[in-house]
């Protein structure tokens, strides 16, 4: 790397700051829209009433199953063949969160159901209602439970939104490669985007070992 | 919307698909192997007591867990080349699986090291093995009946990820499927047929990991 390098970062400085503006709205937005869906899939393998279950069972072993990069190209090309039309950003986005969805739900589902089944007895003892229960007793147990294994998903999140830059989203990767292509400079650029996204994850883990320390039963 | 669906199209490239099946099982089993000895080497070295070996597989492992794969596959296929690594599409694709899955794998077999009581190395020890007896004939094998459930799950996501070798046009099963989604405009019923090729290929992993496990376990 000499000089030239720098120089043709700072000429690039907008678009690759955009880039991954781009990036962490992807993500954000990934984890936000699929956790919420996330957690109704928990609930729904864990407390669902059985055709629930099975469906929301089969919902998340086929979305398991299923590479995140097929879910984005399918997403984008099957939504504006049937007359949705949306664009990349959001077609990948809705294929993200479906992703993220999958996970937070089996995340869940393994959370509720390692609470031992006496806290829900001690509940029902003192006359909570299922609601009040699971407000009071189960909820703030799983959180514990689910929460460092969230913020893993959540450094995922952040290195699946590299997969939209296939379907022409302008994240960090795909403005890395533009700018590759006019500068010849592969080595160097794709260097930097994969340095920027290690400091990202990198933070995101330690924050996740934070949350882990925090949160650990105290024995 | 009126969209019907027909899959005769996708049938008659269906054999395209099982062709492109096939080299994602051979991506990903090549990049297997190589990874358990990638991970395993670096594995032992995690669990070392000495710095010099500790510190840079503890660095190899937070970096390429920390880094998305994509930008690994990229990097090796249209960087290296700079460094003068000259690699086909298919090598730097499978080289970089294997660097990518040997990390994961490193952290798996980390944990199945610690999980082995020291009084198996010790016993190895009295019936006086030398070191590397004691690793290959006792503690790896104790070590792999571990390891055996998150050993099949990063099978079954590195399978998954043989899906980016369709960026740099490797023709594995996504990238077929896309090829025969521009040629047919039969975009639907190509990404079903796809992802259930997909589907049915990781339960099949999954079954057969179980049968392992099952045939493996500690009889009681």
């Amino acid at each position: 790397m000499d000089f030239g390098f720098l120089d043709q970062l700072w000429v690039a400085r907008v678009p690759l700051l955009k880039g991954l503006g781009v990036s962490i709205s992807i993500s954000l937005l990934s984890i936000v829209v699929g956790t919420v869906l996330g957690v109704f899939v928990g609930l729904a393998l864990t407390y669902g009433y059985r055709p629930v279950k099975w469906l929301v069972r089969g919902y998340t072993d086929f979305i398991r199953g299923t590479p995140v990069l097929v879910l984005v190209l399918a997403s984008y090309y099957v939504l504006s063949t049937v007359g949705i039309d949306l664009g990349p950003f959001q077609a990948g986005i809705l294929a993200l969160a479906v992703f993220c969805s999958s996970h937070v739900g089996e995340l869940v589902r393994g959370a509720l159901q390692s609470i031992p089944k006496g806290q829900t007895e001690a509940a029902k003892a003192i006359g909570l209602t299922f609601p009040q229960t699971f407000a009071y007793v189960l909820g703030p147990q799983a959180l514990r439970q689910a929460l460092p294994a969230w913020v893993n998903t959540a450094a995922e999140m952040v290195k699946a939104s590299t997969l939209l830059s296939i379907i022409g989203v302008g994240e960090l990767l795909l403005r890395t490669q533009e700018v590759i292509s006019r500068t010849f400079m592969s080595l160097e650029f794709y260097f930097f985007a994969g340095f920027l996204y290690f400091v990202i994850n990198y933070g995101i883990e330690r924050f996740g070992r934070y949350v882990e320390r925090k949160t650990a039963v105290p024995s | 919307m009126t969209y019907s669906l027909n899959f005769a199209a996708v049938w008659r490239s269906f054999d395209l698909l099982l062709q492109g099946l096939a080299l994602s099982l051979g991506l990903a089993i090549v990049a297997i192997l190589a990874g358990c000895v990638i991970g395993l080497v670096t594995a032992f070295g995690l669990v070392s007591k000495s710095s010099v070996l500790r510190k840079p597989a503890g660095l190899y492992v937070t970096i390429i867990r920390n880094t998305p794969i994509l930008v690994l596959v990229l990097f090796s296929y249209f960087a290296l080349p700079e460094l003068g690594v000259r690699l086909g599409k298919i090598e730097s694709f499978v080289l970089t699986l294997a660097i990518y899955s040997g990390a994961y794998l490193a952290e798996v077999f980390r944990g199945g090291l610690i999980a082995v009581p020291p009084g198996q190395r010790e016993a190895g020890l009295a019936i006086g093995l030398t070191e590397m007896q004691i690793r290959t004939s006792i503690i790896i094998p104790l070590m792999l009946r571990n390891v055996l459930p998150s050993l099949g799950s990063t099978m079954i996501s590195l399978f998954k990820d043989t899906s980016l070798a369709a960026a740099i046009a490797v023709p594995e099963l996504t990238f077929e499927a896309r090829k025969i989604n521009v040629e047919t405009f039969r975009v639907i019923e190509t990404w079903i047929v796809a992802s259930c090729l997909y589907v049915a290929t990781c339960s099949l992993l999954a079954a057969l990991m179980r049968a392992v496990e099952r045939r493996l376990a500690v009889p009681r």
